[in-house]
């Protein structure tokens, strides 16, 4: 790719971006959000054109208008939303677009090629499910391998992976890393997109950074690590990154506590915990493990089959998120643009939404008293936004996290569940994340932190309760936080 | 706004149209008569738009009016009912049927078009069981004057229907674009899940929503009633709720929900008694009724997608426009478009 310029209204996504992949090669690309990464694969996906620059697969100019020119060209983009068809078998999926037919004029679908082929596809990729499975009933990361199968049976020369690990657990993580080497052995070029910059570590041959639509530099092989990987995106220094942890609880180590608490996925098993005033508990483990689940209990989105709660002293029942509300007991959920936020709404209507009788006389909105506290959370939280009657859907994730955030602190938070709180969020805002949630703690505010990023959970925490299977297997103290002490426990080891 | 500004067009264009084609259009009488119609659409309508803001659907409002149609003349000549406790029963029935309908909806999770859908068959049965499938009507009875008028007279000329409708849209008006329970319809409309981790009773928003347009299928159910005076069960309020479902759509809502003003629904039920209105004075065959409405429907919201993306795509040329000329730093609010879904990219 030469050249490659692209503008969209108000920004220029991509300044004469340049991008080179050899045969059989891994090139990772990374950069923070709207650096422009996703655009220019997008362009190379035929998703979108480029105002300028050229194309060459091979060392032939080629023109990519749409998907199916891409995929003619030998280009699969494996996106980072899943896009299989979950209601169809894999060798549907693997066959889609181009079903082979009987013989005869009745052509139709030559189901036995399809499951015989898909199969024999699956078996080279080391999977061990059969091409008749429906694919709603595979895991995430199976269904990820569906869509690589796809790309190779397409014929695929280069692989674009956007995100591929976002929703992976570790073990899964590896299992595609060993598979991304294998495809690369077969002779098949890689371009991956991550922000896990340990992956990126492993399985590229060469790096390329992009900054603000700019080319900022290209790692080669013995060059590859971390700090200077982050240098180049960012521009500054990885020790800038986690807020220097000082223990803030000042209140009574049992200020929250669950005791005896059962959700539906783990019936079996029941979770007790503390939090105490000020501090944040990592709430740490593998993807499935019952976390979100206890998250959700808590705030009474799912019911819990039994839970006994104590909040500063007093025994608390909670039946819905509305109670929870009514307690002080706030989520910012996982996936924000579906729990998170209505992003139709504007900022201050979102900002508004849970507290909304606050703002209203007889039933109606005041809407003047809701801008004026949508514009004071926006200085407050420093969320980047033309003003607060703008859509929420037009701002970046970072932004839009500080919304949610925004929600919740318009009202007198006492306990913050955050899961996930920085899933998809560039570094930048990350930051002011964990300072925001720091804050809080210091505040006075319980804060329980989901995460499943080893850097962030081990980062932000006073304390570390680690989850498998529905089980709390262990709780780690401050002097006892290392990556493998958390790792041993999410897999199940014993404390 | 964008949105009723086109569709008012189209119902003044057709206005004007018909009028110099045939000026009868503006006689009095007939705009009077048309006012009554549109009253009576209009009524239900609006509740059919509330219902249809939450993501949900109404089919059985026309059986539901023939049922309180069939039960107000039962009660009055029949029974003996006092007026005023007749009607509270039809508001009690229809709003009690309702309620049933949100309650299956939300705490049993079935899917509205199914329930309203049972509904439609299962009232337009009942009512022609109670009265053996015989026409039930007032005549000439006696001691209801006050709510004939109330239900159908004219003050100052103005049809009651017409005021009934401008005194509800008000209310309605105020209680969807104002209200606290105006915005928590819209958040549950646009994203339920949301709504209910804004700590919003997602399901009792969607269940008062089904109960005030049974409320207001009942005003509009004893208007019609009063009006055409006799209720055969079997034809009474026949796909009525597909008027109120089209003027909803045509005013701006939309069937996946979260969106809708209670102006939009006004102009589309408005347009939609004048295409009757202008079937009949044109001469155009009255069989061909449907057809005609069928037609100037698509056509509205053709032009009316067609509108929007022309706008749309005026509005990105423009501010490639700016952006050409202004090469500065990326505006961090629109930076984010690589992602696309907002996601990280």
């Amino acid at each position: 790719m030469k050249g490659i310029g692209k503008r969209f209204p108000g920004v220029v996504a991509l300044d004469n971006v340049n991008l080179e992949v050899y045969r059989a090669e891994v090139v990772a690309l990374i950069g923070e959000n709207g650096a422009g990464k996703s655009t220019l694969m997008k362009i190379l996906g035929g998703v979108i054109e480029p105002d300028s620059g050229s194309l060459s697969v091979a060392g032939n100019e080629v023109k990519i208008r749409s998907p199916r020119e891409a995929s003619e060209s030998g280009i699969e983009f494996i996106h980072q939303e899943l896009s299989v068809l979950d209601n169809m078998d894999v060798g549907a999926n693997i066959f889609l677009r181009r079903e082979p037919t009987t013989a005869g004029w009745l052509k139709l679908v030559d189901r036995k090629r399809i499951y015989a082929e898909a199969d024999a596809l699956l078996q080279r990729l080391g999977l061990n499910f059969s091409s008749r499975t429906i694919v709603a009933k595979l895991s995430i990361a199976q269904q990820q391998l569906v869509e690589i199968a796809r790309s190779i049976n397409a014929g695929a020369r280069i692989i674009i992976m956007d995100e591929p690990s976002s929703s992976l657990t570790l073990t899964e993580t590896q299992r595609l890393l060993e598979i991304v080497g294998d495809l690369k052995a077969q002779g098949v070029s890689i371009i991956y997109i991550s922000h896990r910059l340990d992956e990126v570590e492993k399985i590229a041959d060469r790096v390329v950074v992009l900054r603000d639509g700019r080319n900022v530099g290209t790692l080669e092989p013995r060059e590859i690590a971390r700090e200077r990987m982050v240098r180049m995106m960012v521009g500054r220094d990885l020790k800038d990154f986690f807020v220097a942890a000082e223990r803030t609880c000042n209140g009574e180590s049992d200020w929250f506590t669950v005791r005896n608490l059962r959700t539906r996925r783990y019936p079996q098993h029941s979770v007790s915990f503390s939090v105490a005033q000020g501090e944040i508990m990592g709430l740490a483990g593998l993807v499935g493990a019952g976390r979100s689940e206890v998250a959700q209990a808590i705030f009474g989105v799912e019911q819990a089959l039994e839970s006994d709660m104590i909040l500063g002293g007093k025994q608390i029942s909670i039946g819905s998120p509305g109670s929870a509300i009514a307690q002080g007991i706030y989520l910012v959920p996982e996936d924000r643009r579906s729990s998170g936020l209505v992003v139709d709404f504007s900022v201050s209507e979102n900002i508004s939404l849970p507290g909304l009788k606050r703002y209203a006389t007889i039933g109606l909105v005041n809407s003047g008293k809701e801008n004026a506290k949508g514009e004071e959370m926006c200085r407050a939280l420093n969320i980047g936004t033309p003003s607060v009657t703008t859509r929420v859907a037009n701002l970046s994730g970072g932004n839009q996290q500080k919304v949610v955030l925004a929600k919740w602190l318009a009202l007198s938070p006492r306990v913050l569940i955050f899961d996930e709180p920085t899933r998809g969020i560039d570094v930048g805002a990350k930051a002011e994340i964990y300072a925001l949630m720091r804050k809080l703690a210091a505040q006075g505010v319980s804060i329980i932190a989901i995460s499943s990023e080893m850097e962030e959970v081990l980062g932000i925490s006073d304390r570390i309760t680690v989850m498998h299977e529905g089980k709390i297997t262990g709780i780690l103290e401050r002097p006892q936080f290392s990556e493998e002490a958390v790792m041993h426990l999410a897999t199940g080891g014993r404390a | 706004m964008k949105k009723e500004l086109g569709i008012l067009i189209l119902l003044v264009v057709l206005c004007v149209i018909v009028s110099i084609i045939n000026p009868n259009f503006l006689q009095p009488i007939n705009l009077q008569n048309l006012a009554r119609q549109i009253g009576a659409f209009g009524i239900f309508s609006i509740g059919l738009g509330l219902v249809i803001i939450t993501g949900g659907i109404d089919l059985s409002v026309g059986s539901m009016m023939a049922l309180l149609g069939v039960l107000l003349s039962m009660m009055l000549t029949q029974w003996g009912v006092n007026p005023l406790l007749a009607i509270a029963g039809c508001a009690a029935v229809a709003m009690g049927l309702s309620l049933l309908h949100g309650v299956l909806i939300t705490r049993m999770n079935m899917q509205p078009f199914i329930v309203t859908l049972c509904g439609l068959l299962f009232y337009r049965g009942l009512a022609r069981f109670i009265t053996n499938d015989e026409t039930k009507g007032f005549g000439s009875f006696g001691g209801l004057g006050s709510l004939r008028f109330v239900a159908n007279g004219n003050l100052f000329g103005v049809p009651m229907p017409f005021i009934l409708l401008i005194v509800i849209s008000l209310i309605t008006w105020v209680l969807l674009h104002w209200s606290v329970y105006g915005r928590y319809l819209f958040a549950t409309g646009r994203n339920a899940e949301a709504a209910r981790y804004a700590g919003i009773n997602t399901r009792r928003v969607i269940t008062v929503a089904y109960v005030i347009s049974g409320a207001l299928t009942a005003v509009s159910g004893i208007i019609f009633a009063f009006y055409t005076n006799s209720v055969s069960p079997a034809n009474h309020g026949n796909a009525y709720e597909l008027y109120g479902i089209a003027a909803a759509v045509l005013g701006g809502c939309s069937l996946r929900g979260g969106e809708g003003s209670v102006v939009g629904i006004l102009i589309g039920a408005a347009l939609l008694q004048v295409l009757r209105n202008l079937v009949n004075l044109l001469g155009i065959p009255s069989s061909l009724d449907f057809a005609v409405m069928g037609a100037v429907i698509l056509i509205g919201v053709m032009a009316d997608q067609f509108l929007t993306e022309r706008r749309n795509r005026r509005r990105v040329l423009v501010m490639r426009e700016l952006a050409r000329a202004d090469l500065g730093p990326a505006n961090p609010i629109v930076a984010d478009h690589s992602g696309g879904t907002g996601q990280a990219s």
